[in-house]
Formats: C-alpha cells, structure tokens, sequence
C-alpha cells in the first residue's frame, strides 16, 4: 500500500485527506506504472531466453547443413532496453525460429527423397546411370557420395553393367602445416 | 593485494542490479605486466587447440554459461551473433586458424581462461584506474577515451570511480587496457545471471595462474 494512503486513513480533516489522496494517487500512480514496465520487460527477458533456448538446440540439430540464416539482428547498445524494443527483440528472435523450423523441415524431406533415391539407385544402378547423390544431400557430415557408374568404363557401359560406387571420403589436407607452438 | 588474493568484488549500479539481477564485476589485481608467453604456457595451449573441436563450438552456444551470455547480449541490445560473446569470438577464432595461436602471455591467460571456463574477461592497466571497478550507465556528456564524440546516454560501461574504462562486452578506452609497459593489471569478469559464481572464481584463478607461470 502507498505510503500516502496510509497517511490518509490517520488524519481526521477532509481537506487534509483529498491532498494526501492526490499526492499517494500521483505518487502510487508512478510507482506502479514503473513496477509495471519494470515486470513487462522481465516477463520479455524470460521469453527471450526462452527462445535463445529454442534457437541455439534448433542451430546444433542443424549441423552440417550449411547457408541457413541465424541473426536477427542488433537493437543497439549495451544499454538498458525498453518494453518496446524488447518486444521487438522477441517477435524477431520467433521469426528466426519459425523461419529456421520451416527450412529444417523443407530440406528434412529433400534429404528423405534423397535417401530414398540412395536405396533406389543401389538397388537398381542402371536405371540411375551417372546419378550422384553426396552425403550434404541427405544431411550428413562428409564428403562421401554415392555414384551410379559403369563396372569396367566402356565396356561396362556397353554390356549394361552398372554399379553403385561409394567413395572414400574428404581429399586429404593439402597446404603448409599449421604454426607449431611450444617449440 | 597480492596475486594469491581473493577476487574483488566491483559496484553495480542500483538501477542495473534491480534491472539485471545477476549482474556483477569480479576482479583480481596481479603484480605484474604481459610479454611473452613461456613454452609451457604454449603447449597449454596446444593441448587445449587439440581439446576443443568444431562439434564443441557448435554445441556451445546451448551449453548454461555460453546461453547466459548470449541471453543477457539480447536483452541489452546486441546480437551475439554478429558480435560475438567472448567464449563464442574464442572458438570461432581456434575454428578459422586450427588453433589457438599464442599472442601474450596475457591474450594466452584469458584464451585458457575463457574456454575452460566459458565465462567473459578482460584485463585492464590497473596503474591508470582509480578506485573499485564497477558496471554502471553513463551519464549525459561521457564518452570513451580515444573514441571520437559522446556515448549515448545509458550506455553500459566498465567503469572505475572517475571514468568508463571501456563498453560492457566492448572496446576499451585508449590507455586503460594493458600495453606493454604495464607493470600491474587488473584481471575482471562480468557475471551474468545463469553463470554460477564458482565458474566466475574458476575463470579469474585460471587467468591468474596462467599469468603467474
């Protein structure tokens, strides 16, 4: 209860008392507004976590995928922010979800068809002749890629002998050695 | 103070601390400069490169502490994303070089500190700082030496009792961060909520063993 008010229900004169209502009234009014804002923007800072939360499992499940947008960019600052930018913090932070979620799922039932693809051309290589499937087209890490391709080169491809290679992996790394240190 | 002592405690401003519960400054005074890193303190720092891989920096920012910091960028403004938090600038930095690469002995000490730890350092010249640290806002008319013009008002700065020595999670001011005439510094750590104190007390030890060795 504001102080004011309090002081209201001590005093015996009338006139005394609609000063005091108008004083704990203008005073209690603020006060509130501020706890109100000041709860407004904590109950904000608790959905931005929230959502942080959400954004940074969604961003780990993500991997190896690549070319995915992830800021939602700065306000500005280091400052305190207000309600509004709060807000506009938020909304922006489930946009980038939302929008990160529906992409995921697109390119989930790519790599799907793609697997499908996998198991159909391995089952089958000589009605996929020369299709090349990678592992970044099914969404797993790697260099590695399934290839229809003819036993034997030209022979191969003239008697219909088809295969599914699989190849060997990442090329191995070229260039100067990194900077030793300790040394 | 001595470089066995224990981390002091900085001021937060009223307003932040009502604002951000969470918020604090912890600092340790260490009796002597930078330079070069000694060969041990290099192969810490290799067998830390060969510790940390890309699966680790990928999962970092859903782990507690790295969170904390990028939640508390967001709620003041900033986009971890685009200027990263400390912890997350670190891996990044192992991930386009394949490795950590030895700088100073004191870019060593907070690189050890901040991986093992996860928790955001820096170091300031503690010769040209005036009494306790702390977090506050600043005022009307303040700006940051060595930045041309003012600081917007309620900028959130590292300050000590006279002035803002550099931006929370930014650049420091010209002259108040360690050069290599410094002779004593002053090893710090902003505590956010979500980052436990023992991980604070962790990371200052570790940058202070490390300077010490």
């Amino acid at each position: 209860m504001p102080e004011g008010v309090l002081k209201i229900e001590a005093s015996d004169s009338s006139l005394q008392a609609v000063d005091a209502l108008e004083a704990a009234f203008g005073v209690g009014s603020e006060r509130i507004d501020v706890l109100t804002q000041r709860r407004a923007r904590q109950d904000l800072r608790r959905q931005i976590a929230l959502l942080e939360k959400r954004l940074g499992e969604l961003f780990a499940s993500v991997f190896p995928r690549q070319g995915m947008d992830w800021t939602v960019g700065a306000i500005g600052g280091p400052r305190v922010l207000g309600v509004a930018e709060l807000e506009r913090v938020r909304d922006a932070l489930a946009a980038r979800f939302r929008e990160a979620q529906a992409e995921l799922g697109r390119r989930g039932q790519i790599e799907e068809q793609n697997r499908g693809l996998v198991e159909a051309m391995i089952a089958e290589p000589q009605r996929y002749r020369w299709v090349r499937v990678s592992n970044q087209d099914v969404g797993e890490p790697g260099c590695q890629h399934w290839h229809s391709r003819p036993r034997w080169g030209i022979l191969g491809m003239l008697l219909g002998w088809w295969r599914v290679k699989l190849s060997s992996g990442c090329p191995l790394a070229k260039g100067p050695r990194p900077q030793q240190t300790g040394t | 103070m001595g470089d066995e002592a224990v981390p002091e405690a900085g001021w937060v401003a009223p307003e932040l601390r009502e604002e951000f519960p969470g918020l604090a400054l912890r600092y340790l005074l260490i009796e002597h400069g930078s330079g070069r890193a000694p060969r041990q303190v290099k192969k810490r720092l290799e067998a830390l490169s060969n510790r940390f891989s890309g699966p680790q920096a990928i999962h970092l920012r859903h782990q507690p502490i790295p969170w904390a910091y990028r939640v508390f960028y967001r709620h003041i403004g900033l986009d971890p994303d685009e200027q990263q938090t400390p912890v997350e600038a670190v891996a990044l930095e192992r991930m386009k070089r394949g490795g950590f690469i030895s700088r100073s002995l004191l870019d060593d000490a907070l690189t050890i500190a901040i991986i093992e730890s996860g928790v955001a350092m820096r170091a300031f010249d503690a010769g040209r700082v005036e009494g306790r640290l702390g977090i506050r806002q600043t005022e009307s008319g303040e700006g940051l030496e060595g930045r041309p013009g003012e600081l917007p008002p309620g900028t959130l700065v590292i300050a000590d009792e006279a002035r803002p020595l550099g931006l929370l999670f930014g650049a420091t001011a010209a002259g108040r961060g360690v050069q290599p005439r410094t002779a004593r510094m002053l090893l710090a750590a902003v505590q956010v909520k979500g980052v436990p104190e023992i991980a604070v007390e962790e990371a200052i030890w570790l940058a202070a063993d490390v300077m010490r060795s």
